[in-house]
């Protein structure tokens, strides 16, 4: 028996937010069996309470950092950066979901817990170290968002969206999965920094091309995740037929620890090789925004725009990954920030005005918002102009960054290409905030109840949080320049 | 805190004030907007006066960090160029609520919300020194205007606001791309130390890269001022407008295209811009031809001025691209025409507007019968606009054409064309609307100034004598400020060494010569 067979406790310390994620996910559960529908705002209540304290956890964390189980993981300030953004996403979700769950009658801990294992799953993704480890957390992240798609399981959409999401999922993770043993079969490890030793060594019985194809399977999986064209085509389907809130989880949490795990492999392990797969991220990231974009434009329904939007969005940070430096990263971990804030502000609103079973989700059933409730038309109108990327928005700079990374490594023509698509992408914002302020109110808006409390709070902290990064960004990006050094 | 600081952050607290001021309460709305926009107004004045004009460099200046990584500044200063645009922008903020006042009755507050900020957003546009900050203030300016024109605007307005909003944006993101271009070879935003870098040869720019770069700042200025071909968006936002949103359209914010021009384009490729310098002003002369024969022909008021403006602003152009003196001086003197010559016309169209609920031409007629004195301002304003000396136009379109004939005289001769172009459309307009016959419906609706409009008026009107008669109180720190723009970029020093050598005395030279 080895002598780090049982992990030391500041191991366990480092990995305090996942220890805590899984107890109060499992409470969950077995309150649920206990209670059943009647103690609803509970489960609500514990899984607030539980993502809190994980928050504190990963906060202190980042203070004692480190590797953990034998090097599999490692607590670094990337993963913490990464993990702080997950909770606070799954922290938003929650307080976005209060009113939609008794809504629908679904007051259950079932959801909740999902959601904690969930982001306990994506914690684990952005600290791995280790391609196994890294299966581990996608997969257990993956298989929670399947039933969370699915969780109105009398509605027809819900369980659409459910099944093409798992099909895809894991048929991509399938590609993921032989990425990782082609790669174990001509390196011997999983483990990313003994992987980037094998590849920088040059030995010659590690062939190149099995080495680029196994580059390239990693990323056809990881792409899905990250919903990269041509690997988006789930997106707009998924997120349209899933509850509101919970297109707004997964547009953002899933998809901000998939670009860590992809992030992490791509500039450690594979960065030996980066001339080699940038050509591949560089046309995904183009095929991205401008799919993403262009097929945005015509839509009318919100959820499904915003995902089209979402994978435009992609695009943008895979422009930042193209770049291949330390700035590329920090400017994606920002983006992905900025964005995870202004989208799930906009999901939330979505959430709020959608009605009894998501009856109002067309363009249209927001005109004359600003008229009914100016409020809501205001916070909704900040997450949209965030999302064009009009300054003083955390949006705003989160381009910025991008794109001065991108020129920095000379990707000019992405650059180019890149700013002239976010120019055609404030078409379609701009409709939205076209019918809501400039139409004469819709059944929609008038039917709209006051905001409750869980939601305001929902909305009015992302909106904070991107005024923030809009007037002060360099707080977060310093915390992420510093995080962007990956262990190697 | 400096002044200047002071007359930006007014409108931004005004901004946040009205925020907090209860809906059902339009009079209070009404009249906190007036305030601020007062006050604003009279500490800008404080900035003329006190603007010293045998100054160099920039004036009432501020420097700090906003963002330490990357470094940007919150730098601000203003020359002989920024003053007078700020001026403008206090002067007719003001206006423009006076002329809303009772045209706007829904959504109050969100339209003076909206006005403050636009006024916040044009006035950092004018003084920002570092070109993030620039950038950023140039975005700033587009949101608030997207509303006024979509919200309150005429039946046509969300296509008019949608097509303004992305004809710009499109514009501006490539202007963003030049930006952190220059970022990375330079490692600053700090405009001054740009223009220090690259005259001491710290940072130098192959013809190629420059062509591109300077493209890129073009382009997104050329669609603001805007320039033939890029004008489109330009008549359907001023006729689809509320009012006061045409008249800070026209008046201001058209000038930002030009004043980037000025500013940016030329003094940071000089070489691009002496080489682009031939097409663009043909477009500039093809603008200025095109845009007076289109006005002629045009059944709709606002439309028949908003077509004048592309006329006009090719003059401005084709100051700016003759890189001489004469020539800038006449193009930042007509900015300031502009912006009150043409603001004026709108603010009277709006009037005629607000009684006869109609723009068509052929609505109108015989109306110096029922309103003699709204009937004369119009007249004083079609004269200023189309340049009868003694009044303000005559001295910008004096010395562009001047200075044009400087540089070439066949681009002097095609411009003249425009001028007389425009006595013809204006008198024509003014003669169908005016005189005649007077139909029923004019007699009943339309009525004499009232108090409230007089005073929304009268200052510009003082404004087109005074500058028409006067120039020795605005010319020199223009010609200051222009000196050193051709000094930066290396031009022309042939036409500015043969006038006398103090800019101050080139001006009185200038207007001794008149």
């Amino acid at each position: 028996m080895p002598a780090d067979f049982f992990p030391k406790s500041v191991e366990l310390l480092r990995f305090l937010p996942e220890i805590v994620l899984t107890i109060v996910g499992t409470l969950l559960m077995v309150l649920e069996s206990i209670g059943g529908q009647r103690w609803g705002r509970l489960y609500g209540n514990l899984s607030l309470a539980g993502l809190a304290g994980a928050l504190a956890a990963a906060i202190w964390a980042y203070g004692s950092p480190g590797p953990a189980f034998s090097g599999m993981m490692i607590a670094d300030g990337f993963g913490a950066f990464f993990r702080i953004l997950v909770i606070s996403v799954g922290i938003l979700t929650v307080l976005a979901s209060y009113r939609y769950l008794g809504r629908e009658g679904v007051d259950t801990g079932e959801y909740h817990a999902l959601i904690l294992f969930s982001i306990m799953g994506q914690c684990i993704m952005v600290t791995a170290n280790d391609l196994i480890m890294i299966f581990i957390g996608l997969e257990i992240s993956s298989i929670a968002s399947y039933v969370l798609a699915g969780y109105l399981r009398e509605d027809k959409r819900n369980n659409e969206s459910a099944l093409k999401y798992f099909l895809l999922g894991s048929f991509a993770t399938a590609f993921l999965l032989y990425g990782i043993a082609w790669i174990y079969g001509l390196t011997k490890s999983t483990d990313l920094t003994v992987i980037r030793g094998v590849l920088l060594s040059h030995d010659a019985t590690v062939s190149p091309i099995l080495v680029a194809v196994s580059a390239a399977l990693m990323l056809v999986g990881l792409g899905f995740k990250v919903s990269g064209a041509p690997f988006q085509i789930w997106a707009p389907d998924v997120y349209q037929g899933a509850p509101a809130p919970v297109s707004a989880f997964m547009s953002a949490a899933p998809k901000a620890a998939a670009f860590a795990v992809l992030l992490r492999i791509f500039m450690t392990a594979f960065a030996p090789i980066g001339s080699g797969w940038e050509p591949l991220v560089w046309l995904s990231a183009l095929l991205s925004m401008t799919i993403g974009n262009f097929a945005a434009l015509t839509q009318s329904n919100v959820k499904r725009l915003l995902a089209y939007s979402s994978i435009a969005h992609a695009g943008y940070v895979l422009v930042a990954v193209a770049a291949r430096s330390e700035t590329g990263t920090a400017a994606a971990m920002f983006y992905l920030a900025a964005y995870a804030l202004m989208n799930v502000g906009a999901f939330a609103v979505v959430t709020h005005l959608s009605g009894k079973g998501e009856r109002f989700v067309g363009v249209d059933d927001f005109a004359g918002l600003a008229e009914r409730q100016p409020f809501t038309a205001a916070l909704l109108t900040i997450f949209l102009l965030s999302l064009i990327g009009v300054p003083l928005t955390g949006g705003f700079f989160g381009k910025f960054y991008i794109f001065k990374a991108a020129l920095e490594s000379h990707l000019v023509w992405l650059t180019v290409l890149g700013l002239l698509n976010s120019a055609v992408a404030a078409y379609y914002y701009l409709r939205i905030l076209v019918v809501m302020y400039m139409h004469e109110p819709s059944e929609a808006a008038s039917a709209a109840e006051p905001l409750s409390t869980g939601l305001k709070a929902a909305l009015v902290l992302p909106a904070l949080g991107t005024f923030f990064l809009g007037i002060f960004p360099s707080a977060l990006l310093i915390f992420a320049g510093k995080s962007a050094v990956l262990v190697r | 805190m400096t002044l200047l600081n002071l007359v930006l952050a007014l409108p931004a607290c005004g901004f946040f004030a009205l925020l907090f001021v209860p809906r059902d309460k339009p009079q209070a709305i009404r009249g906190l907007a007036i305030a601020v926009a007062l006050i604003t107004f009279i500490a800008s004045i404080g900035l003329a006066t006190s603007f010293e004009s045998g100054g160099a460099g920039m004036q009432f200046a501020t420097d700090v960090i906003w963002i330490p990584s990357p470094e940007i500044h919150y730098h601000v200063g203003i020359d002989g160029l920024s003053l007078w645009l700020v001026i403008l922008s206090t002067l007719l903020t003001p206006i423009c609520i006076l002329v809303s006042w009772r045209s706007i009755d829904k959504r109050v507050k969100e339209f003076f919300a909206f006005l403050l900020l636009l006024e916040f957003g044009l006035i950092g546009v004018f003084i920002s020194q570092d070109l993030f900050l620039f950038y950023v203030f140039w975005e700033v300016s587009l949101v608030p205007m997207y509303f006024l024109i979509g919200i309150w605007g005429h039946e046509r307005r969300i296509y008019a606001a949608v097509k303004f909003f992305l004809f710009t944006m499109a514009g501006s993101v490539l202007m963003l791309a030049g930006v952190i271009y220059i970022y990375n070879r330079a490692g600053t935003f700090d405009y001054a130390a740009i223009l220090k870098m690259l005259a001491g040869s710290k940072i130098a720019f192959t013809s190629g890269q420059e062509m591109l770069l300077f493209l890129a700042f073009f382009i997104a200025f050329a669609i603001k001022v805007p320039l033939f071909p890029l004008h489109t968006w330009l008549p359907d936002a001023h006729v689809e407008a509320p009012t006061a949103g045409s008249v800070m359209l026209a008046s201001v914010m058209l000038k930002m295209g030009t004043y980037g021009l000025l500013r940016f384009c030329v003094p940071l490729f000089p070489e691009a811009a002496r080489r682009c310098a031939p097409w663009i002003i043909v477009l500039a002369i093809i603008g200025i031809i095109y845009g007076a024969l289109v006005a002629m022909v045009q059944p709709n008021m606002k439309k028949l001025v908003a077509y004048s403006s592309v006329s006009h602003l090719g003059f401005v152009v084709l100051g700016i691209f003759s890189f001489t003196q004469l020539g800038l001086d006449g193009a930042v003197y007509q900015m300031l025409n502009h912006g009150i010559s043409t603001g004026a016309l709108f603010v009277l169209v709006g009037y005629l507007y607000e009684r006869r609920h109609s723009l068509a031409i052929t609505d109108f007629g015989g109306v110096a019968t029922p309103a003699p004195w709204l009937s004369t301002i119009f007249l004083i304003t079609t004269l200023a606009s189309i340049g009868l000396p003694t009044l303000n136009n005559f001295v910008g379109e004096y010395l562009v054409l001047q200075g044009a004939a400087q540089a070439n005289f066949k681009w002097a001769v095609f411009a003249a064309i425009g001028v007389i172009l425009s006595a013809c459309y204006m008198l024509w307009l003014y003669q169908r609307v005016f005189y005649g016959d007077t139909p029923e419906a004019v007699t009943s609706h339309v009525h004499d100034l009232s108090h409230r409009e007089w005073a929304a008026i009268v200052p510009l009107v003082a404004m087109m004598v005074w500058m028409g008669v006067y120039t020795p109180s605005f010319l020199p720190p223009i010609t200051r400020a222009n000196a050193a723009i051709l000094d930066q970029s290396r031009m022309n020093v042939r036409f500015r060494v043969s006038l006398p050598p103090a800019p101050l005395l080139t001006a009185r030279e200038v207007s001794r010569a008149r």
